[in-house]
C-alpha cells in the first residue's frame, strides 16, 4: 500500500522536525528567560580588537564581519599551504614506500607509522614549543639564504616592492592561456603526426621569457626592501621592513603538513599497489622508460583509488586547522568563535556563522575533487 | 488523501501539547538555583584553569584562592558545609556559555565587571571581590621600567576573550605604538610564549601577572611595571533570571567583607554572638532573621566566617602569604584607606 510506503518517512520526517522544533523552542526560552538578543546585527559593530597577521587590511576600528574575513582568509591560507605541501610530500613518501632501497623504503614507514600514531595537537605544540626554545633571538639571528632570518619571533624575508605589478600579472595569465593552447596543439601533432614536440622546455620558456619581456618593454620592476634589525631597549629586538611570517603559521603549517602526508603516503601507496603487475610488465615490453611507464600507465590508473580517500585528508586538514587556536594562529576559529564570541556574546549566532563556514569550504573541497576525480574517471566510449 | 490530512493535524496536535507542557515547567519556579543546588548536595562553580591566589588546584585536586572562597561561603550558607563545591576549570572563552547554558551556577573566576557583559550577555555581576587593573610585564635585562619606554614593533602576549585585547589596542593606540598582538586560547601557553621569548611583553590583569610570574622558568628575571592602563573589577557572576540566588551570592560575598570591618574572623566568631554591637550580632546570627529573606536558616553567615574566615583572613591566606601581592592596596577595607565598602548586612 502507498501509506505504508510513505509513513515510515513522513514519521522520520515529524521526528526530526520535532526535535530541531524543541532546541529551537528551548533555546528561545532560556534566552528570554535571561534577557539574550538572537540577531546578526552585531556584524556591522566595530570590533576594537586587534589580530596578529591579517592578509588583508585590518584593525581594531573595522568590523566584526571584517574581523570574521581576516580570520576565515587565514584558515584558508593554511589549509591552501597545507594541502599543497601535504599532497607533495604524500606523493613522495608514498611512492618511496615502494622503493626498491631497503633505507628509503624503512624510513619511509618509519616516519608514517610515527606521525600518524602521535596526536595532532601533541605534533602543533611540540613544533612550537620545541621550535621556540630552539629559534634564536632576533638579534642573534643568522643570515638564511642571504637575506632571511629565522628567529624566535617569525621569519622575516625580504619583501618585493612592485611597480606595474598588475601588468606583470596579466602577461602571467596569457602566458599560462598560451600554453594551455601550445600543450594541446602539442598533443594534436603527435597524434596525427607521431611527432613529439619538446613540450616542457617551450612551456618553460613562454611561462619566463613572457613576463620577464614585461621588465624590459612594459615598465615593471621589482626591488625588494631587506629586514633589519633594530634595538627596541637594552634586550629586545625586533626587524624593520621585509616580510614576516609568524612562527604560528609555520608550525601550524609544519604539523599539519607532517601529519596529514603520512595519510597521503598510504593512500598513494594503495593507489599505486591496486594496480595489476601486468600492466607494468606490458607497458615495460613496449619499450617505455620506467619513468613514462609511472607517468602514462600506472599513475593515470593508481589516481582513480588515489582520489576519494585524499579528499577526506584534504577536508580533515582543513577542519583539523582550527587546532590554530592552541597556539595564537588568528584563524577563524580564535579570531571569531574565539575573541568576537566572548566580546560580543552572541555564542549561538557566531558558532552557527561559524560552522556554517566550515560546511562550505568542505564541500566547496569536495565537488572540486569530485569532479576532478570524474574527470580522470575511465570513460566508456 | 484526506485520511493522511487527519494523521498529520493529530500529529501537529501531539507537538503542540508537548511544547506547551515544556513550557509550563519552565514557568513554574521561584530559585530554581537555590532549589537544584541543595537537592544536589554541592554547588557548581566555574574557576580558571589555574592562577595562583585566585583559583588553583593542587597536586591533590583541593581549590584554594580568594575566587574559591566565594564559592566556599556560599556552600557553606546553603549547604552548611564549604567543602560541598563542584568546582570546573573554564578557559576564558568558555566561560560565560557555561554559566549561561547551566554548566555552573557561579561563575567565580578573576571576572572584570563590564556594562556589555551585565546587561548584553545574560548576566549578572553581584559584586566586586578584587579590585585590580591591567598591568605589563618585561624581562629585566630589557632595562624598561616603564611603558614610556615601549617602542614600535613591541610583541605583546595576552589570552583571547578578556578586556585585555581591547584595553591593550587602547593603549598602543593611544600612545601611538605599533604592536603585534599574540594572543592564546589558555594562559598557560601564554606563559610558555612569553617564557622562551617570543614575546616581549606579557600582559593581563595585574594580580594575574604577579601570580604567573610564579610559574616562570626564572621568576626573577620578570619584573611588572608599575603604570596601570585600566580599571578592572574582578568578582563573582551568575545567571539572569534567579534573583533570589544572585542575592545569595551577593550577600555571601558581603558577609566575608563586612566581618573583616567588624573584627569577626573564624576564630571569635561564636564569643561575637554575645557581643554588644547589634550588628556584630546580625553578622553571626544572634539578632534578626536575615537568613530567612533567602529562605536560609539564621546561622547562615556564621556558617560562611567560622569555615571561610572573612575577606582579610582569604586575601592573606591566598595572596599575601603566597608571595603573590602582599600589599592589599586598594583591596583593603574602606575604614583603613582601601575601596572594600559593601552595604550594611541589615
Amino acid at each position: 500500500m502507498k501509506l505504508k510506503r510513505i509513513l515510515p518517512q513522513l514519521l522520520t520526517l515529524l521526528f526530526i522536525v520535532l526535535i530541531f522544533g524543541f532546541f529551537t523552542m528551548n533555546a528561545q526560552e532560556n534566552m528570554d528567560t535571561r534577557g539574550i538578543q538572537f540577531g546578526f546585527g552585531f556584524l556591522t559593530q566595530e570590533a576594537s580588537f586587534d589580530i596578529q597577521f591579517s592578509l588583508i587590511d585590518y584593525d581594531g576600528s573595522h568590523s566584526y564581519a571584517r574581523a570574521y574575513l581576516v580570520g576565515l582568509l587565514n584558515t584558508l591560507l593554511v589549509a591552501f599551504i597545507g594541502i599543497i605541501l601535504a599532497t607533495l610530500l604524500g606523493l613522495i613518501v608514498g611512492v618511496a614506500r615502494l622503493s626498491p632501497n631497503y633505507l628509503i623504503r624503512k624510513t619511509a614507514s618509519f616516519y608514517i607509522e610515527f606521525f600518524r600514531n602521535v596526536p595532532l595537537l601533541l605534533q602543533i605544540f611540540f613544533w612550537y614549543f620545541a621550535a621556540l626554545r630552539a629559534l634564536p633571538m632576533p638579534q642573534d639571528a643568522t643570515l638564511l639564504l642571504g637575506s632571511s632570518f629565522m628567529t624566535i619571533k617569525g621569519l622575516y624575508t625580504p619583501a618585493p616592492i612592485w611597480t606595474n605589478f598588475d601588468i606583470f600579472f596579466t602577461t602571467l595569465i596569457v602566458a599560462m592561456i598560451l600554453i594551455f593552447f601550445f600543450v594541446k596543439f602539442a598533443k594534436k601533432k603527435q597524434e596525427q603526426e607521431g611527432k613529439q614536440l619538446p613540450v616542457l622546455i617551450i612551456s618553460l620558456a613562454i611561462f619566463i621569457g613572457l613576463p620577464l619581456l614585461t621588465f624590459l618593454v612594459g615598465g615593471v620592476d621589482l626591488s625588494f626592501s631587506f629586514p633589519e634589525l633594530r634595538k627596541m631597549s637594552q634586550s629586545s629586538y625586533t626587524f624593520d621592513g621585509g616580510m614576516g611570517i609568524p612562527p604560528e603559521l609555520i608550525a601550524l603549517t609544519l604539523a599539519l603538513t607532517l601529519y596529514t602526508a603520512t595519510f597521503i603516503a598510504e593512500n598513494v601507496r594503495a593507489g599505486i599497489q591496486g594496480i595489476g603487475k601486468g600492466q607494468k610488465e606490458a607497458a615495460a615490453s613496449i619499450g617505455l622508460t620506467p619513468s613514462q611507464v609511472l607517468k602514462l600507465v600506472i599513475m593515470p590508473q593508481a589516481l582513480r583509488i588515489i582520489i576519494p580517500p585524499t579528499t577526506n585528508q584534504y577536508l580533515n586538514l582543513t577542519k583539523n586547522s582550527s587546532l590554530a587556536a592552541a597556539i595564537a594562529y588568528p584563524d577563524l576559529v580564535l579570531v571569531f568563535a574565539g575573541t568576537a564570541m566572548m566580546q560580543t556574546g552572541k555564542a549561538i549566532e557566531i558558532v552557527g556563522i561559524t560552522m556554517a563556514t566550515y560546511l562550505t569550504i568542505s564541500i566547496a573541497i569536495s565537488l572540486l575533487m569530485n569532479w576532478y576525480n570524474q574527470r580522470i574517471a575511465i570513460k566508456e566510449k | 488523501m484526506f485520511k493522511y490530512v487527519k494523521q498529520l493535524t493529530s500529529l501537529v496536535a501531539m507537538v503542540a501539547v508537548l511544547f506547551a507542557f515544556t513550557t509550563e515547567t519552565m514557568a513554574a519556579k521561584k530559585s530554581k538555583t537555590l532549589k537544584n543546588t541543595q537537592k544536589k548536595g554541592f554547588v557548581r562553580c566555574g574557576v580558571s584553569q589555574g592562577l595562583p591566589g585566585f583559583s588553583n588546584a593542587d597536586a591533590a585536586g583541593n581549590w584554594t584562592g580568594v575566587d574559591v572562597d566565594v564559592c566556599r561561603a556560599v556552600a557553606a550558607a546553603v549547604l552548611g558545609d564549604a567543602n560541598k563545591v563542584k568546582f570546573t576549570p573554564l578557559s576564558a572563552k568558555e566561560r560565560f556559555t557555561a554559566l549561561t547554558s547551566g554548566e555552573i551556577d557561579i561563575l567565580s573566576r578573576n571576572t572584570t565587571w563590564t556594562l556589555s557583559r551585565d546587561a548584553d550577555i545574560g548576566l549578572t555581576f553581584v559584586g566586586v571581590n578584587f579590585y585590580d587593573g591591567q598591568g605589563f610585564m618585561v624581562r629585566k635585562d630589557s632595562g624598561i621600567t616603564s611603558t614610556s619606554q615601549f617602542k614600535n614593533g613591541i610583541s605583546a602576549c595576552t589570552n583571547i576573550g578578556t578586556t585585555t585585547e581591547l584595553n591593550m589596542r587602547d593603549f598602543f593606540n593611544s600612545k601611538g605604538i605599533s604592536y603585534e598582538p599574540v594572543a592564546f586560547e589558555k594562559a598557560d601557553e601564554v606563559v610558555a610564549a612569553y617564557d622562551s621569548g617570543r614575546c616581549d611583553t606579557y600582559t593581563t590583569d595585574k594580580s594575574g601577572l604577579a601570580a604567573q610570574r610564579t610559574k616562570m622558568t626564572n621568576p626573577d628575571d620578570h619584573v611588572v611595571l608599575p603604570e596601570t592602563i585600566s580599571k578592572e573589577p574582578l568578582g563573582p557572576v551568575v545567571r539572569q533570571g534567579d534573583a533570589v540566588w544572585e542575592d545569595i551570592v551577593r550577600w555571601s560575598l558581603n558577609v566575608m567583607i563586612e566581618a573583616e570591618e567588624y573584627g569577626i574572623n573564624s576564630a571569635n566568631a561564636d564569643m561575637m554572638k554575645t557581643s554588644e554591637n547589634p550588628q556584630i550580632k546580625r553578622l553571626v546570627g544572634s539578632e534578626g532573621e536575615l537568613g530567612a529573606a533567602f529562605g536560609l536558616d539564621n546561622d547562615w553567615s556564621l556558617r560562611i566566617i567560622k569555615q571561610v574566615g572573612n575577606y582579610g583572613e582569604s586575601y592573606k591566606r591566598n595572596i599575601a602569604d603566597t608571595g603573590i601581592l602582599p600589599d592589599r592596596g586598594p583591596n583593603q577595607i574602606w575604614t583603613k584607606g582601601g575601596l572594600l565598602y559593601v552595604p550594611p548586612a541589615r
